[in-house]
């Protein structure tokens, strides 16, 4: 079962990953966007890790809304409210439980991705996050490492497509060959889940 | 890149405090990223918010004040402000006469202005919105998110907020800001990349030599890249493609706008060309601004924005404004 300080170390192992690859992400975002992801995410985790250890919620669902709430409050652009959607979200799914297991999770997830999905109008094969997030909650079933996997893969084969949302859609043919930054940082998100299981 | 600054991380702060002390009629909360006209809220009429990503000033800060935007939120960057700096001016403008917000359509504006209307209407203030779209460069399509809003919002701040000066209602001003958008399309060329500050080397590589046709206004690149063009070409190729969009029928309102770096003698002799253009193709000019009002840092380029005006609109254009960067009239 997983409680509080599970979800807590998920978000500091989420932030310690996007600290370190901030510059990446910014790189990224640079031929297709407007170079600032990494800056942007990073603001956004310092506040999410400075709010928990102000407020420390004790259950799992308490500690992702805070998360998503203080993601919402400081992003800013659109990873702000969708990266804030998808954990508040799955906090409210996860309801006031102190312990909630992986399948209870990989529901709660579900929640939050269908969420983002209708906040921005996204599917599956749009070079978004969804990219990344909908297969690994697909492969959560079979634990966090193969959720991981199934994130970077998704991260991985958003590089051929067109976008079709947000402002790399603006681009239409040249945002091809470009691995899509929302992706790149969501595989981020979910390989913090395998560093929180590992402790 | 040299940059006249003290470090990334407080570059929008440390410009908000230099707008507060050359202009004693704003407000300006640092903190919160609020500039706020001093006399607000006005009772009995709307108040008008805007806002967006910093890095394109005047815009929106710099259209503050009496006739145009009550308040203005600048986000980071070329990234969108969060929605409590939205529901914050909201509350700071209301009068009672409800808020109008005049949004860019760029996706991350859009979804934090949503979930500011969404703030503020729970503390009960009315609250409606304007889209702003007038990018030509961007086919619109079910697979995209649309049209970039750029030079035409300039248009819709100043006519709905003279709407709204004249304490004409919610619903009203709401209209008017649309129209003056469904009336409005916009080009623009980059002859360079621009630099943000967090990255400090230019956005996209653009050599001597090359321009970018169709760009917006965050430094991404434009829809194709050609061999340069003289200024007559350029105005040729951006005018066309506005009014292929928009067939004219009325008198247009002309913003040749600057997008930071490209000098005044350059956008007096591209707006040359534009009128020229314009002339050519039978097509009556009501008003012409020429200068830096919608910027991408220190990006080289130009954007021509027409908007098709009647009596009306042409009158609102018109009437007093006292803002930073616009002010005729009072």
């Amino acid at each position: 079962m997983l409680d509080a300080n599970f979800f807590r170390r998920w978000m500091a192992a989420t932030t310690a990953s996007v600290d370190r690859e901030a510059e990446r992400l910014t790189e990224l975002d640079s031929p297709i966007g407007d170079a600032d992801h990494g800056t942007n995410l990073q603001r956004g985790f310092t506040a999410v890790m400075a709010a928990l250890e102000k407020d420390a919620p004790d259950t799992p669902g308490a500690v992702l809304v805070l998360a998503g709430r203080q993601l919402i409050s400081t992003v800013g652009g659109a990873s702000g409210p969708l990266y804030g959607t998808l954990l508040r979200r799955t906090g409210k799914a996860l309801g006031e439980a102190a312990e909630v297991g992986e399948e209870q999770l990989a529901a709660a997830l579900r929640d939050g991705v269908e969420a983002v999905k209708k906040l921005g109008g996204a599917e599956a094969g749009d070079k978004t996050m969804v990219d990344a997030l909908e297969p690994a909650v697909d492969a959560l079933g079979d634990g966090f490492a193969a959720a991981r996997a199934a994130a970077e893969r998704g991260a991985g084969a958003t590089t051929p497509l067109q976008a079709r949302k947000g402002r790399a859609s603006y681009l239409g043919e040249r945002s091809i060959g470009h691995q899509d930054p929302g992706a790149t940082s969501s595989a981020l998100l979910i390989a913090g889940l395998e560093a929180a299981a590992e402790g | 890149m040299k940059m006249l600054i003290n470090v990334p991380e407080t570059v929008v702060a440390d410009a908000l405090r230099g707008m507060a002390a050359a202009y004693p009629d704003l407000t300006v909360d640092v903190e919160n990223r609020v500039i706020v006209r001093r006399d607000a809220p006005v009772a009995g009429q709307v108040a008008l918010v805007s806002g967006g990503g910093s890095g394109h000033e005047p815009l929106h800060g710099g259209f503050v004040g009496p006739g145009m935007l009550s308040a203005a939120c600048p986000g980071e960057v070329f990234t969108s402000p969060v929605p409590d700096q939205m529901a914050r001016a909201a509350a700071a403008v209301d009068s009672g006469a409800g808020v109008l917000f005049v949004v860019k359509n760029y996706t991350g504006d859009v979804l934090n202005f949503d979930m500011a209307a969404e703030l503020a209407e729970d503390e009960g203030i009315q609250v409606a919105k304007v889209l702003v779209n007038d990018d030509v460069a961007v086919t619109d399509s079910l697979y995209t998110a649309g049209r970039r809003g750029t030079g035409a919002t300039l248009f819709v701040e100043k006519i709905a907020g003279a709407a709204a000066a004249e304490g004409q209602p919610l619903e009203r001003v709401e209209a008017i800001g649309r129209q003056v958008n469904a009336n409005s399309r916009s080009f623009g060329v980059a002859l360079s990349a621009c630099t943000t500050p967090a990255k400090g080397s230019p956005t996209f590589d653009l050599p001597d030599g090359e321009l970018e046709l169709g760009i917006g206004i965050h430094g991404e690149p434009g829809r194709e890249r050609r061999p340069m063009m003289t200024s007559g070409e350029i105005a040729d190729f951006a005018v066309n493609a506005i009014l292929e969009d928009m067939p004219p029928r009325n008198p247009v309102l002309v913003l040749v706008n600057g997008m930071g770096a490209t000098p005044l003698l350059e956008l007096f002799g591209f707006n040359a060309e534009v009128q020229r253009v314009l002339a050519e193709r039978g097509v009556a000019v009501a008003r012409t601004l020429v200068g830096n009002y919608v910027t991408s840092l220190d990006m080289a380029g130009a954007s021509v924005t027409l908007c098709q005006i009647d009596e009306e609109l042409l009158r609102l254009w018109d009437a007093p404004v006292k803002t930073p960067a616009l002010r005729w009239g009072m």
